[in-house]
């Protein structure tokens, strides 16, 4: 697709995308977002981008394999279950720090979670989506 | 104990790069733990000495009951000494067998997990983890017999193996989830003092029946044996293993287990003695018309396993004694001969046991080995297995029922087995040196040491029963006849006197050697007879695979016809019929009231939605149905929206987004828009849909209009912020409360996008090949 509005657009609009998606993945804790909802923003700017340029260069402005990224996706998720297990406490209860940053709050094993989730939906879309857009 | 168990686990992970950094002394290396672990055993056969046993426990999963426990007792110990003994031997010999092999490692790590889930079996308190074990043992064992992958023959074997254990498997699951729910609880020593309650209980039935499957699969009786021979296509290290020492004795295991708990009724009797004694002799006589090495001692395997499930039918204390003591006795002998027929088919090529003679010049410590394993199965003295068959014919003479026939039995397999030990352990040995013998060598010590040392150890326990009878065998034998605290004397001895079972082995041993000389004519005379086997079991087997595949094939073209809107359509109209059945609500009951509530611009919304599902049916352009699904879509966020669901709505707006932009991404790739149904049958597409819709609708109505249950979200709504430290319920409950939830379903998620992936490169891959990559170069040019 040859359209050199939004081949100039995308360029300026995916690190603000982005950007959008990991806010959306902070402040998913205390408001509408989360991980879910961040992946699918910042895999559908990525697909914008992959729509405008094409998917060498997306693969490029992604720099991570998406496979890799679902791979440290779930290990991220699966991680974040274990400091509880150091507490002897069960598996996967939520663990917080003492201390409050400006403007997240408190730190906790559940944002670690919802990280994981982060990278995997993107890994999961760009991987179905590269592959779609690479067919020919 | 639990470490005891693990171990083998762990260190099959290892092994592989154990393998690599050691080179020719893993075997050596890797087999010190089972070495150790049966260390570790006889310093707890020690301690339960006199009487005792021991509960070690652990949870596991506390809520449900299943707890990681183990049972110490006499015929736990007994098993984990044989399985870690021989266990020991088999790694140390499969190091120099396998010698070279590419896999090698990834055989020392299903053994070593093989190792690991027998020990979990035969350790096992609580029935769960028991099953858990036996089926790790199923599974390991397909990957031992499937070992020569590349072989067709060894992956049926495997396969055929897997099903009829796992068929069985699954029938013991059953089994034992009744006995736990019968008896109360699912640990094995609660279980077993309240035989009582289990044999009066209205399920005693089923669940005997289904125990018995189970233990039957596993230990290959009639009608189930086929699988045993056949295994035999497994490497010979396994064969010595799983098929004589002991996956096929954790069936045997688990009847003697259970005897005190299910065991005593007429049932259990009539079921075990009889199906026994018909594998015994079926075995045997199917054994001496073999000339394989392997399927000779296969088949008299089966008749051995036969037997032992003979004896626990009977139940009586002189048949249980029999059964622990013959149990040790075979494990030995066995072990030994099957070594020994690896290292000849190791020297010679062959394994043909009509053709080899003359192999003790060339292979002096094998022949050893072999007369001492041999002696001791034909059961001449001062060998262990004369003190067994003295002991089986002691225990069959005081049957409750039937004993003459059985009598007869015993005497007749005996004297067949007599000829297979004399083929094995005699004949290819001696005489003039014909065939492959020629070419034979001695094995190397890796390979020599093992069955030396196990017939050795036959003989040693025949000329000095005393130790193993007080230290081992007493405390297996009570723990079989329910009283573990209290061991039961075996009276172990050469000679007893002038007595009837004297008598027997007389006979049998005469009857052996009139045989065994004219084995060859014999065998030909008795091949006429091989017809009727063809029309066995194992054939009934391979009908129902056949049939199985059909079934499989019709099914599929019927449901799976890669027509989208025909899967479709099967699901909605399951969904109609199954919902529409059970859905019970009356129309008059629905809350209908709520309508009036709706605001203009809800109503608005409704309307544009409307609006643009017509545009979608009516309209011919694919962009034009693309974009009206997406106003679909982004309606649908806005009502997510107006009702207080802001999470819901934003990822309804990024779901639909992202769509839309793929679904242009593969516009242009799409075959050109058509309709592909008229008439009749877009009618019927029309009121399936319609029907489904309205389903959909009358569901929501009815559940807005009853009162919910609504302690749940009230839960969360108060513990949101206090346990989870977050305002936004939605994800709290996404990332903490139902956190483990949520894993799952992202394991899910990454598995079937890994399974699109596979599909998508499928495709493209045969696109390629249907056009050459040059092809494509000058095509482009």
């Amino acid at each position: 697709m040859h359209s050199v509005i939004l081949y100039t657009a995308t360029r300026y609009m995916l690190p603000l995308l982005v950007l959008v998606s990991f806010f959306l993945l902070l402040r998913g804790h205390n408001e509408p977002g989360g991980g879910f909802v961040g992946g699918l923003v910042a895999a559908t700017s990525f697909t914008l981008y992959a729509l405008a340029h094409n998917v060498a260069k997306a693969r490029r402005a992604l720099r991570i394999d998406p496979r890799t990224l679902i791979a440290v996706g779930l290990a991220t998720a699966f991680v974040s279950g274990l400091p509880a297990l150091l507490r002897g406490e069960p598996f996967m209860t939520g663990q917080w720090t003492a201390f409050e940053l400006p403007v997240l709050g408190k730190l906790g094993t559940p944002l670690l979670f919802d990280a994981g989730v982060y990278q995997l939906v993107i890994g999961i879309s760009m991987m179905i989506i590269f592959a779609l857009a690479e067919e020919d | 104990m639990l470490w005891a168990v693990l171990l083998g686990f762990i260190l099959a992970i290892a092994a592989p790069a154990a393998h690599r950094v050691l080179g020719r002394a893993s075997g050596w290396v890797l087999g010190a733990l089972p070495a150790g672990l049966f260390i570790y055993f006889l310093r707890e056969l020690a301690a339960i000495q006199g009487g005792g046993h021991r509960v070690v426990s652990h949870g596991w999963v506390p809520s449900l009951g299943v707890e990681l426990s183990f049972l110490v007792d006499g015929l736990s110990l007994l098993f984990a000494l044989m399985i870690t003994g021989t266990g020991a031997l088999v790694v140390v010999y499969s190091g120099r067998y396998l010698a070279g092999h590419r896999h090698l490692g990834r055989f020392y790590a299903y053994l070593l997990m093989f190792m690991a889930s027998m020990l979990g079996i035969v350790l096992a308190n609580n029935i769960i983890s028991l099953f858990i074990f036996w089926e790790l043992t199923s599974f390991s064992s397909y990957l031992l017999i499937g070992f020569k992958h590349d072989e067709q023959r060894s992956r049926q074997a495997a396969r055929m193996a897997l099903l009829v254990t796992g068929l069985g498997g699954l029938a013991l699951m059953a089994g034992l989830l009744l006995m736990g729910q019968v008896g109360g609880s699912l640990e094995l020593s609660e279980l077993l003092g309240r035989g009582e309650e289990l044999r009066a209980h209205g399920l005693y039935g089923a669940i005997l029946v289904l125990v018995v499957l189970g233990a039957f699969t596993k230990s290959a009786q009639f009608p189930f044996h086929f699988w045993l021979p056949n295994a035999m296509e497994a490497p010979t290290p396994v064969s010595a293993y799983l098929h004589s020492a002991t996956m096929v004795k954790a069936g045997i295991y688990l009847l003697a287990r259970l005897s005190p708990a299910l065991g005593g009724t007429q049932a259990w009797m009539a079921i075990l003695t009889a199906t026994g004694a018909l594998t015994m002799v079926l075995g045997a006589w199917l054994a001496i018309q073999q000339v394989d090495l392997k399927r000779l001692l296969a088949y008299s395997t089966l008749a051995v396993l036969g037997l032992l499930t003979m004896l626990l039918g009977l139940g009586v204390e002189a048949a249980v004694k029999a059964a622990v003591l013959y149990l040790l006795v075979h494990s030995l002998y066995k072990g030994a001969l099957f070594l020994i027929s690896g290292n000849v088919d190791h020297a010679t090529g062959s394994r043909d046991a009509g053709e080899l003679r003359g192999l003790r010049r060339a292979m002096p410590w094998t022949c050893g080995a072999a007369l001492l394993a041999g002696l001791s199965m034909a059961g001449l003295p001062p060998f262990f297995g004369f003190i067994g068959k003295e002991s089986f014919y002691a225990a069959v003479m005081n049957a409750p029922a039937q004993a003459g026939l059985l009598v007869v039995l015993a005497v007749v397999s005996m004297t067949l087995m007599f000829v297979v030990a004399g083929v094995v352990g005699f004949r290819i040995f001696m005489g003039p040196v014909t065939g492959g013998a020629a070419r034979a060598h001695e094995a190397p010590r890796a390979m020599w040491v093992a069955p030396v040392l196990l017939g050795l150890l036959g003989l040693l326990f025949g000329l000095f029963p005393g130790p193993v009878e007080r230290g081992l065998l007493a405390p297996a034998a009570a723990a079989v006849l329910g009283h573990p605290d209290v061991p039961v004397p075996l009276d172990l001895a050469l000679f007893h006197g002038l007595n009837w079972e004297l008598a027997l082995s007389v006979l049998t041993v005469a009857a052996g050697i009139v045989l065994y000389r004219s084995w060859d004519r014999v065998r030909a005379a008795i091949g006429v007879l091989e017809r009727l086997h063809r029309h066995g079991p194992a054939r009934w087997y391979e009908w129902a695979l056949q049939a199985l595949d059909k079934v499989a094939r019709v099914q599929t073209l019927l449901l799976q016809c890669g027509s989208l809107p025909v899967y479709v359509q099967i699901v909605l109209i399951v969904g109609i019929v199954a919902i529409g059945v059970t859905w019970g609500a009356p129309i008059n009951t629905l809350d209908l009231t709520g309508w009036r509530d709706v605001r203009l611009y809800e109503f608005m919304i409704v309307l544009v939605m409307v609006l643009a599902t017509c545009e979608i049916i009516r309209t011919r352009s694919r962009l034009t149905a693309i974009i009206s699904l997406g106003v679909v879509g982004y309606c649908i966020a806005l009502i997510f929206q107006f009702y207080g669901a802001p999470d819901l709505a934003v990822t309804q707006f990024a779901i639909e987004t992202l769509s839309v932009v793929l679904f242009v991404l593969v516009l242009y790739r799409l075959p050109r828009f058509a309709r592909l149904t008229a008439g009749v049958r877009r009618g019927w597409d029309a009121l399936v849909a319609v029907s489904f819709g309205a389903l959909m609708t009358g569901l929501l109505l009815t559940s807005a209009s009853k009162e919910s249950d609504s302690h749940l979200s009230r839960y969360f709504a108060q513990n949101s912020v206090a346990e989870a430290k977050g305002h936004n319920i939605v994800n709290v409950i996404l990332v903490d409360f139902r956190a483990l939830d949520t894993l799952g379903e992202i394991t899910v998620l990454a598995v079937a996008a890994i399974g699109v992936f596979a599909l998508l490169k499928l495709r493209l891959e045969k696109a390629r090949r249907r056009c050459p990559p040059n092809a494509a170069d000058s095509a482009m040019d």
